[in-house]
């Protein structure tokens, strides 16, 4: 069997005068995690949704599991998993309801289907609202049956579509448990996310994808390698201190790097960033500012944000027509 | 949370073979999602206003306020000749809804999810219609109930008032898929709606439902016998009060036919393309 269980090539789609796919290539293998990385209406969801098999697309080949996405698109609906951008869960029905229809639709009895839901329920943590109708479930809730719907037939590859988008950072950890889970239970998850963070945290490779075409694929060190990886950042309690700041910082910067005030527009002034190779940067800057009785209000290690992963991937080539006509 | 202990993946032999074949699987399908359709509709009991207060409005105001002026001051025979004819709008726009609900389904995304399962393409539809046999039985039930009430009778028997209630609900099945293929058609449940409305409103008022054909200029008489609601009317006619019915029946069973050959293919292909 192939190592690689999602593999396409070349695919296109066009909605009206939108090209929202113009050929992409994606390869996931077996028992690993793609993020595909980019921002709204990048292509992202058009392609999760070519893959399992609810929208053909123009041109192009997919296949998912070693079977054709467009040949076979029943063979592959047997073995895939897909969690929306949006919660579709079925309001009007309780959390067991739901999951029990799904497990009728993939053909298990109804006694399997309903021992399926309780674990699955259990699982997530919905055992007590298991008997509830999903109206009355938070958004946590919500995104976690859909989730746990997407779970029901054991599926070999699973798609998530902005799995956290809307979460709080907690419940976002949560989700990114159960991902892990999944793999080490031998499942393949391709999620899409806008936050170059969750790929980082889940992904073995990202993909980033933009205007509809893959513009760069790489693990996520190699990706944050050409981005310019962590930033440090630390606000001072008292501003007066900033110059003292910048001269520790100074001392951890990546090679050919320095401390700099944030000067950037709509930021706060009286913080420091600087560009770190690695996150052992943080053991020496810490204990060197308590030396130096620097009082602290802010200090966090950052990746970059998705713009500059951009603003890095895209630089020193003609960027699209869209940005120029803006 | 805790771990989850994974039990075989392959849950019962083959894996790409549905249990028991494709057409025991479309009905099982069809089945469970029939089922889901029911729970919603026993959920949303406010839902069932179109076939249950709104029928019983239209029979009030006809009989009471229009009656007297239309069969010169006989209410009772009004009601008589009037019910069998509101009975068939009412299944007419009893299918509106269920138009209204799979537009909003795909709407919210819940077919998407459906449709990444190995389910065979028409079973959400197929099942969703099945259980609108609820809705229609309803009407029925709610018509003939308070049209007792009322005063009507029926004067044939109780097995060719069962067959009555059994065509209409037939009627009603193969009608809805009308308003199915709108669903698919439209943005929104409201233009669902309107669509219907414009359609059913010309059935409805252009038939014998409401008058004699024989009161109508010569041109409306016209359209009144090529409109299907009329075969319908007088059949249901026929079963509860008295009259002829074969040839009527065999109409109203050859549109019935023709309404599914035409919608059911027009309605799964819309389904299947709207993504």
């Amino acid at each position: 069997m192939s190592d690689l269980v999602v593999r396409a090539e070349g695919l296109r789609k066009r909605f009206g005068k939108t090209q929202a796919l113009d050929g992409v290539d994606l390869a996931m293998r077996r028992g690993t995690v793609l993020g595909v990385l980019g921002p709204n209406g990048a292509g992202k969801t058009t392609a999760v949704r070519v893959l399992a098999t609810l929208l053909r697309p123009d041109e192009g080949y997919a296949e998912v599991a070693g079977i054709d996405v467009l040949k076979q698109p029943a063979r592959v609906r047997r073995r895939i998993g897909l969690t929306g951008q949006y919660a579709s869960v079925d309001e009007d029905l309780t959390g067991t309801q739901n999951l029990v229809l799904i497990g009728q639709l993939l053909d298990l009895t109804t006694r399997d289907a309903k021992k399926r839901a309780a674990e699955l329920l259990e699982w997530f943590d919905l055992a007590e609202a298991a008997n509830r109708r999903a109206k009355t479930y938070s958004g946590g809730m919500r995104r976690r049956l859909d989730l746990a719907a997407s779970l029901v037939g054991h599926p070999e590859v699973i798609f998530l579509d902005e799995p956290t988008t809307g979460l709080d950072p907690a419940k976002r950890e949560d989700m990114w448990g159960v991902v892990r889970t999944q793999v080490t239970q031998g499942a393949s998850v391709l999620l899409t996310t806008q936050y170059l963070e969750e790929a980082d945290a889940l992904a073995d490779e990202i993909v980033v994808i933009d205007h509809g075409r893959v513009i760069a694929h790489d693990s996520p060190d190699g990706l944050k390698r050409r981005v310019g990886g962590l930033t440090l950042h630390v606000r001072p309690a008292d501003p007066a201190r900033v110059p003292d700041v910048m001269r520790i910082l100074d001392a951890v910067a990546a090679p050919g790097t320095a401390a700099s005030a944030d000067t950037a527009a709509g930021a706060r002034p009286g913080a420091v960033s600087v560009p770190v190779a690695e996150d052992t940067a943080l053991d020496h800057a810490v204990p060197a500012l308590r030396r130096a009785g620097v009082e602290l209000v802010d200090l966090g290690l950052h990746l970059p944000s998705l713009d500059e992963v951009f603003h890095a991937l895209t630089e020193g080539t003609p960027h699209s027509k869209e940005s120029e006509l803006v | 949370m805790t771990t989850l202990d994974v039990p075989a993946r392959h849950l019962s032999g083959d894996i790409d073979r549905p249990r028991g074949g494709a057409m025991a699987a479309l009905v099982r399908h069809s089945v469970a999602l029939a089922r889901r359709s029911l729970i919603k509709t026993v959920r949303t009991p406010e839902a069932l206003i179109d076939v249950t207060i709104q029928p019983v409005i239209f029979l009030l105001l006809f009989t009471y306020l229009f009656g007297g002026a239309i069969a010169a001051g006989d209410r009772g025979a009004y009601l008589q000749f009037l019910l069998p004819g509101l009975l068939a709008q009412s299944l007419a726009l009893g299918g509106i809804a269920l138009g209204q609900n799979l537009n909003a389904d795909i709407e919210k995304g819940v077919f998407d999810r459906f449709r990444s399962l190995p389910v065979a393409r028409s079973a959400p539809l197929i099942g969703a219609v099945a259980a609108d046999v609820v809705r229609y039985l309803t009407v029925c039930v709610f018509m003939l109930g308070f049209g007792t009430l009322m005063g009507f009778r029926v004067e044939t028997g109780f097995v060719p008032a069962v067959a009555a209630v059994a065509l209409s609900i037939g009627f009603g099945l193969c009608f809805c898929w009308i308003s199915v293929w709108v669903g698919m058609l439209v943005r929104t449940p409201g233009a669902v709606q309107g669509v219907m409305f414009l359609l059913i409103f010309p059935l409805s008022f252009g038939s014998n439902v409401f008058v004699q054909t024989d009161t109508l200029p010569g041109w409306l008489q016209a359209f009144v016998q090529v409109n299907p609601i009329t075969p319908l009317v007088s059949t249901i006619r026929g079963l509860l009060i008295e009259g002829p019915v074969a040839h009527n029946l065999t109409i109203t069973l050859a549109w019935m036919a023709g309404l599914l050959v035409v919608f059911v293919p027009l309605a799964l292909r819309a389904y299947a393309r709207r993504a």
